[in-house]
């Protein structure tokens, strides 16, 4: 299973058109999100609403180098010579150093979940007061980015981004080797999500999710483990939100609110969230059915969305995944016995 | 002046919030429900006020607390009651909820904003203080006394209290926990309509309007402590008053997260938020 999606993948570039091929690598980048929200709700069940603000973090380091980079040297991106704005903002300047813009793609997001997570986790303030939480620094997030219009580039964000380190982002060569920049690092982050969860962190993680005082009665700090895997996740969300940038060219608040980022979790959702392939197909799906049907059936597809939901929620709160492994043995039992009677339950004396 | 200006805007804003929260905070104290489609009943409200505008400002506040309350009791009884105890997953649920109304009303109204024309008595006002903004504050006041009455001297209102402390305990002592349920749902539903209506007297009305105003009213329950009336109406006015001040100060964009920033310093203090109900359980 796991080998012919693998394939499939490696082969995607020969068999679709550039423009195909695009999509899917928004799709894969959007997987890369679903994997860290794999990790911190299906694994640690922290309900994180607030991915958006990592990928956005992620995004806007990586789109603030290019941008530079296009410009060259000494000039300024083309929308602040728009909004007026006459000399490069302080904020900025650093970024022109590819290496200090590719360590912010992670360290950014990084610590702001450690430190949203230290803060909040260490209170004890957990379920829904976190999720809550992460929603509300989702939305002072776009509001802070759409208000700083000649720093941020307001509603529209960084557009035009053309140049990736030297690659003609417009040339189907330059997509080619973007789409597989983003596979090789949804590869990545793959193993190293199902590394963490075989690790001994990530079975303590099952575990603060399961019965968090009892991980604390065992002499283990809930708040430490927690923060850390939190930390990885927004890790990952920026990763995905720089390689977003080259793939579409575009980023902006209308990619990283509420919505959006309630957008991703329900991905993740639909697919499975307690399962690492369920989240990443479930993020490639849903994201696929979100661009073929919302173009051509903007209201239909709406109703449509609110009903998969539901339906989610109430009939397969496993998703797809828990769907498919559920009928896989049922199958299995069926062959295995055919004739026989449900085992007695054993009864606790 | 401007300070005093500065902080009646403020106050009225808070109202607002204190209205919108006050649903929340009882549906979510109580059931464990995250509601996400409680800021779609703010829409509606909102739109009764726009249907109803020719009839008049006070008739469309009863009116919308009845359509709105009646929507959440349905949603309670077809959907949220299958979720009791499973609190994260009524987000996603809602949201599709909220998803599917604000589709409808982009579908019945257009999706362009709609105004509503305020009525004559409450244009014009004392000095620099707008009659509208007095008439919202005097609204949200007289919600909250009505609320206090009910949750003391009233019998129903007692068995909330009850059933928001334990419902076991409460259910074995025979109140009847699906009946208060659903009451919970039709006042604080019905809450968020009120709240519609006062909204259009501050701005447009359009199909997304629920979302901007449903965060805060998390964060104010957040902040009050779960299910607490008292929380909720310091916690709403702190928050209208402190936005309104930044916003003053710095500009808009910033006030938002610096408030974001007190609300994470303030659970420093007070993790629970500002009242706890406190009990011997664990968690």
């Amino acid at each position: 299973m796991f080998l012919v999606v693998a394939l499939l993948l490696l082969a995607a570039p020969a068999l679709l058109p550039a423009f195909r091929l695009e999509l899917l690598a928004k799709w894969l980048c959007y997987a890369i999100v679903a994997v860290g929200i794999h990790l911190a709700w299906g694994r640690g069940g922290m309900l994180t609403l607030g991915q958006g603000v990592f990928f956005g973090l992620g995004g806007y380091a990586m789109g603030m180098h290019l941008k530079l980079a296009d410009a060259g040297p000494g000039a300024l991106p083309d929308f602040m010579v728009w909004s007026g704005v006459e000399t490069l903002p302080a904020l900025w300047a650093p970024f022109r150093d590819p290496v200090f813009a590719l360590a912010m793609v992670v360290v950014l997001p990084t610590v702001t979940a450690l430190l949203l997570g230290t803060l909040v986790f260490r209170q004890r303030v957990r379920g829904a007061y976190f999720a809550v939480l992460s929603q509300a620094l989702a939305a002072a997030f776009v509001i802070l980015l759409v208000g700083q219009q000649g720093l941020t580039g307001g509603t529209n964000g960084l557009t035009n981004v053309r140049y990736f380190f030297g690659l003609d982002l417009y040339d189907p060569a330059g997509k080619r080797i973007v789409y597989y920049l983003v596979l090789g690092a949804l590869l990545a982050v793959f193993l190293a999500a199902w590394q963490l969860s075989r690790s001994r962190l990530g079975r303590l993680l099952v575990a603060v999710r399961d019965g968090e005082d009892r991980v604390r009665f065992l002499g283990y700090d809930p708040a430490v483990v927690k923060t850390l895997v939190y930390a990885v996740s927004a890790a990952m969300a920026g990763i995905a939100g720089a390689l977003f940038v080259p793939v579409v060219g575009i980023l902006g608040p209308a990619d990283l609110g509420v919505v959006p980022s309630l957008e991703m979790l329900v991905a993740v959702a639909i697919g499975g969230r307690f399962s690492l392939g369920g989240a990443i197909g479930g993020a490639v799906l849903y994201h696929y059915a979100s661009t073929g049907l919302s173009e051509t059936f903007p209201s239909a597809w709406t109703y449509l969305q609110g009903a998969l939901f539901i339906a989610v929620m109430l009939w397969a709160p496993r998703g797809l995944a828990g769907l498919l492994a559920s009928g896989l043995s049922l199958l299995r039992r069926r062959r295995a016995s055919p004739p026989a009677a449900p085992a007695p339950e054993e009864v606790p004396a | 002046m401007a300070i005093l200006n500065q902080l009646f805007i403020g106050a009225s804003m808070g109202a607002v919030l204190l209205l919108i929260a006050l649903g929340l905070t009882f549906t979510f104290g109580q059931m464990g429900v995250i509601n996400m489609a409680h800021g779609e009943f703010i829409m509606i409200g909102a739109y009764t006020a726009y249907v109803l505008q020719g009839v008049g400002l006070l008739v469309a506040l009863p009116v919308a607390f009845l359509i709105a309350g009646a929507l959440g009791v349905v949603l309670e009884r077809l959907l949220i009651r299958r979720f009791y105890g499973r609190a994260l997953d009524t987000l996603l649920l809602t949201f599709g909820v909220s998803l599917i109304l604000q589709q409808l009303a982009r579908d019945i109204f257009g999706a362009p904003n709609v105004g509503v024309t305020a009525p004559a008595w409450l244009t014009g006002g004392v000095g620099p203080l707008p009659y509208s903004r007095i008439f919202i504050l005097v609204l949200a006041l007289a919600c909250v006394a009505a609320i206090a009455v009910y949750l003391t001297r009233m019998r129903q209102g007692r068995r909330m209290r009850a059933v928001m402390q334990n419902r076991q305990l409460a259910a074995v002592s025979g109140v009847a926990t699906e009946r208060v349920d659903q009451l919970t749902f039709l006042l604080g539903s019905g809450l968020a309509g009120v709240a519609g209506v006062a909204l259009t007297l501050i701005g447009p009305v359009g199909p997304s309007l629920g979302t901007y105003y449903i965060v805060d009213a998390f964060l104010i329950v957040v902040a009050g402590g779960l299910g607490r009336l008292g929380g909720a109406v310091i916690a709403a006015f702190a928050l209208g008053v402190l936005n309104s001040f930044v916003e003053f100060w710095t500009d808009a964009s910033l006030a938002k997260v610096v408030v974001f920033a007190v609300i994470v310093a303030f659970l420093q203090i007070r993790p629970q938020g500002l009242f706890v109900l406190r009990t011997r359980a664990l968690t």
